[in-house]
């Protein structure tokens, strides 16, 4: 519990006086929101075009974090700290699924009002897109955490993590286009198959925090 | 590597596929609905089990090897998934005849099992170059278990959310009528799928030895030349790349 809290404070205390990674992220969500604007040649969107452009942004912008989190523990050697220390792997894998999941939570702060302002007509699903999104975050920072650290010791590590990444994260899309559809449908929300849509994600967060758990001491040990 | 009965499994392959395929043409009955194309289902529905049954198998042998760091479950998961994958082109080219021929079009995205297995697929493709791209064999080969666990967590997930997403518009074979397949049709898929299977465990036997054999001329060949004899050791090297470097 004390290096979980550690490792994920040293992350975050890195971010805020580096700012590397959300502004990033902000700025490319930003960006590819004009970019559909053009490539649908739409000026507002609802139903299931909205929630693809929106879940499709979240999700590219989630990969530019995932390529990005354990660049320090391997070029600053943050793995062979945590191999000689007297701490489980699993906090490592831990901490890392809380600090890309801020990092989330931090993007969707900023770039789901900007969508909102942009394409949407009314803001009245955003409330309960909000739980859909969390559970997006926590599905996105479990499998990007086991990717990314699957990556980072590779050759062609920007090129790995996206390609394991998007094949594992389309039940993601699917679930979450599922539920936020209905919510952001023209004539205001509905909560059509949502439960259904959360439990989806529900339990792939659960499968993949466990395999998560299960398997990580074997990507630290060398 | 010694492999139980390594001429009558072959042979047993042979024998139950023609079998298989003698009753497809012979034995059950054209399918009411589809006609004479809805044969290709007593190729496709087996291939495409053994793909997935062929990547759990590779799951639960990467977990052995992790467990045990035995680089020889390594190697057989390598070759499940390897085998499974040439299975899944043919199931991906199988069905989209069987859908161009039922529904007109080579890919229908509303139906569940197709959407799935060519997700899945592209999963599985993605092991190859992870694989290239670690270098340390020791490494590679623990990431790549690592891999195999987790996609084969992501096999049955995968299907629920596909299967949930699509609304079950088209012909299912299971269920065209209430009982299902009739007894002709289920005699004739089971010695088909049986036949698959077999299929299956030959091609992995096959290329399990033929890894082992590679592994042991390439040692010969280091040992002749007399260069870094000890490198190799005694096991079978994981990639084909890794065993043919002298030739």
């Amino acid at each position: 519990m004390n290096a979980f809290r550690t490792i994920l404070g040293k992350d975050l205390r890195t971010e805020l006086r580096t700012l590397e990674s959300i502004p990033a992220m902000a700025l490319f969500a930003a960006t590819t929101f004009v970019l559909f604007r053009f490539g649908l040649d739409r000026t507002s969107l609802e139903g299931s075009l909205a929630a693809g452009v929106l879940l499709a942004t979240v999700l590219f912008a989630a990969i530019l974090a995932i390529n990005r989190v354990f660049v320090s523990e391997r070029e600053q050697g943050g793995f062979d700290v945590v191999r000689l220390a007297p701490v489980d792997g699993t906090a490592l894998f831990a901490a890392k699924v809380c600090v890309l999941a801020i990092y989330l939570v931090v993007l969707e702060l900023i770039a789901v009002p900007l969508f909102a302002l942009l394409f949407l007509d009314s803001a009245a699903g955003l409330a309960p897109l909000a739980l859909v999104l969390a559970m997006v975050d926590l599905g996105l920072a479990t499998i990007g955490a086991l990717v990314s650290s699957i990556a980072i010791n590779s050759r062609a590590r920007d090129l790995i993590a996206p390609l394991l990444l998007l094949p594992l994260l389309v039940p993601v899309m699917i679930a979450a286009a599922g539920a936020a559809e209905p919510l952001l449908a023209a004539g205001g929300p509905s909560y059509d198959g949502f439960g259904k849509w959360i439990a989806v994600l529900a339990l792939y967060d659960v499968v993949f925090g466990l395999v998560g758990y299960a398997v990580y001491d074997f990507l630290l040990e060398d | 590597m010694n492999f139980r009965s390594p001429r009558i499994l072959p042979w047993l392959t042979v024998v139950t596929l023609t079998a298989g395929f003698a009753l497809v043409f012979f034995f059950a009955p054209n399918d009411a609905d589809q006609g004479f194309i809805q044969k290709i289902f007593y190729l496709h529905v087996p291939l495409a089990i053994c793909a997935l049954v062929g990547f759990m198998v590779a799951a639960v042998q990467a977990i052995i090897h992790l467990r045990g760091g035995d680089s020889k479950w390594d190697v057989r998961s390598y070759v499940s998934i390897h085998i499974s994958i040439i299975l899944g082109v043919a199931v991906l080219i199988t069905g989209a005849i069987w859908a161009r021929a039922s529904w007109g079009k080579w890919f229908v995205w509303d139906e569940p099992t197709l959407v799935s297995f060519l997700i899945v697929f592209l999963l599985y493709c993605t092991y190859y170059p992870l694989r290239y791209a670690i270098e340390d064999r020791e490494r590679q080969a623990r990431y790549a278990s690592v891999f195999a666990v987790t996609a084969g967590a992501f096999v049955p997930l995968n299907f629920i959310a596909v299967r949930l997403a699509e609304t079950l518009v088209h012909p299912r074979v299971f269920a065209t009528s209430d009982s299902g397949l009739p007894p002709k049709m289920w005699i004739t898929f089971l010695v088909c799928l049986a036949g698959m299977g077999l299929l299956w465990e030959t091609l992995v036997r096959f290329e399990l030895a033929a890894k082992s054999s590679r592994a042991r001329l390439g040692r010969l060949r280091r040992a002749l030349e007399g260069d870094d004899v000890g490198v190799a050791g005694s096991r079978i090297a994981p990639l084909a790349h890794g065993a043919t470097e002298t030739s």
